[in-house]
């Protein structure tokens, strides 16, 4: 499966599901939110939210900021 | 002393508010953030680094139960990116706390209000607690109130131009008509910048770079921590009126 993770094009994506797919990028998933196609998908969605060919994904973290 | 004050039922204990962004490294994040007292750390939100693993997270270094988190939507310049931005940061964190920004113009980065207006009522109906950062225009405050902002947090002067206060006028007005905590954010320079803030009356005072681009940001830190308790302690004792002429502070009875 081809998948958009943060602006970059990942061939070969083994994961089926968002959990896996943090699992397969090494991200650890209790600081991270994740965006498919443009809508937040919850993290108690994780384990169940199917990928698809195609998707679009954000995963994004909290960093250092002020205004 | 015990000097708390309350959104939407979260307690602050600390009028002092950081930013973590412009550090040298996490370490010295921490230890301004440490050293200033703050309980309140604001972040930004950006994509996760998923080609190298490596990279350390700012949270390993600010615990997120010793601190309140509070995510900002810098950098977003549409109600569509603040949106989208505001609800990474609910599913990244632990709380519905956003510090609203839609940001109008690139040089000065003041606020687009019109976009912020529309964003703060669409957040407010979706359960978030949101706290815009606006100019320091008092209708603009009242109408934030009204579309459902928990604070409203007007700028002093532009985001990291360490002007301090340019509008003090303004903000006694917003502070006047408050029903809300009104919080001071952004272009603070140095402490008696934000003991100036304090002293009119405000809730709190955000700021970032004025500690982050110091010279020695850990003395800078410890420095507002005293600004923000000075000018507080200022406003609360009621300061004595101006006059244009002297008042003899010692008695004119027992005088040769």
């Amino acid at each position: 499966m081809k998948l958009t993770v943060n602006g970059e094009i990942i061939d070969d994506v083994k994961a089926g599901t968002i959990s896996e797919l943090l699992g397969e990028l090494k991200v650890a998933p209790g600081r991270v939110a994740v965006e498919v196609n443009m809508a937040v998908i919850r993290k108690a969605d994780h384990d169940t939210f199917r990928l698809h060919d195609g998707d679009v994904i954000e995963i994004v973290n909290f960093v250092g900021g002020g205004s | 002393m015990e000097d708390k004050f309350i959104i939407r039922g979260i307690e602050f204990r600390s009028r002092l508010w950081v930013g973590t962004g412009k550090y040298k490294d996490f370490d010295e994040t921490r230890r301004a953030i440490e050293a200033s007292g703050a309980d309140v750390v604001t972040v930004a939100v950006r994509r996760t680094n998923i080609t190298d693993r490596k990279s350390e997270n700012l949270l390993d270094f600010i615990d997120p139960k010793k601190y309140k988190i509070l995510p900002n939507t810098a950098g977003c310049y549409t109600v569509e990116d603040a949106l989208r931005y505001s609800r990474l940061a609910r599913e990244a964190g632990v709380s519905d706390l956003i510090k609203l920004e839609v940001i109008g113009d690139e040089k000065t980065l003041f606020p687009d209000n019109i976009g912020l207006l529309e964003a703060t009522e669409i957040l407010a109906k979706e359960g978030f607690i949101v706290l815009p950062y606006t100019t320091d225009d008092p209708v603009m405050a009242k109408r934030l109130v009204d579309a459902g902002a928990a604070a409203v947090m007007p700028l002093a002067a532009p985001i990291g131009s360490g002007l301090g206060i340019r509008n003090p006028y303004n903000l006694k007005i917003i502070l006047e008509q408050a029903t809300t905590p009104i919080i001071v954010d952004a272009g603070v320079g140095t402490a008696s910048d934000v003991a100036i803030a304090m002293e009119l009356g405000c809730d709190a005072v955000l700021l970032n770079t004025a500690i982050a681009g110091a010279k020695d940001p850990i003395m800078m830190a410890e420095a507002m921590k005293h600004g923000v308790m000075a000018g507080r302690l200022a406003y609360k004792a009621g300061r004595i009126g101006k006059k244009l002429y002297a008042t003899a502070s010692s008695p004119f009875e027992g005088m040769l």
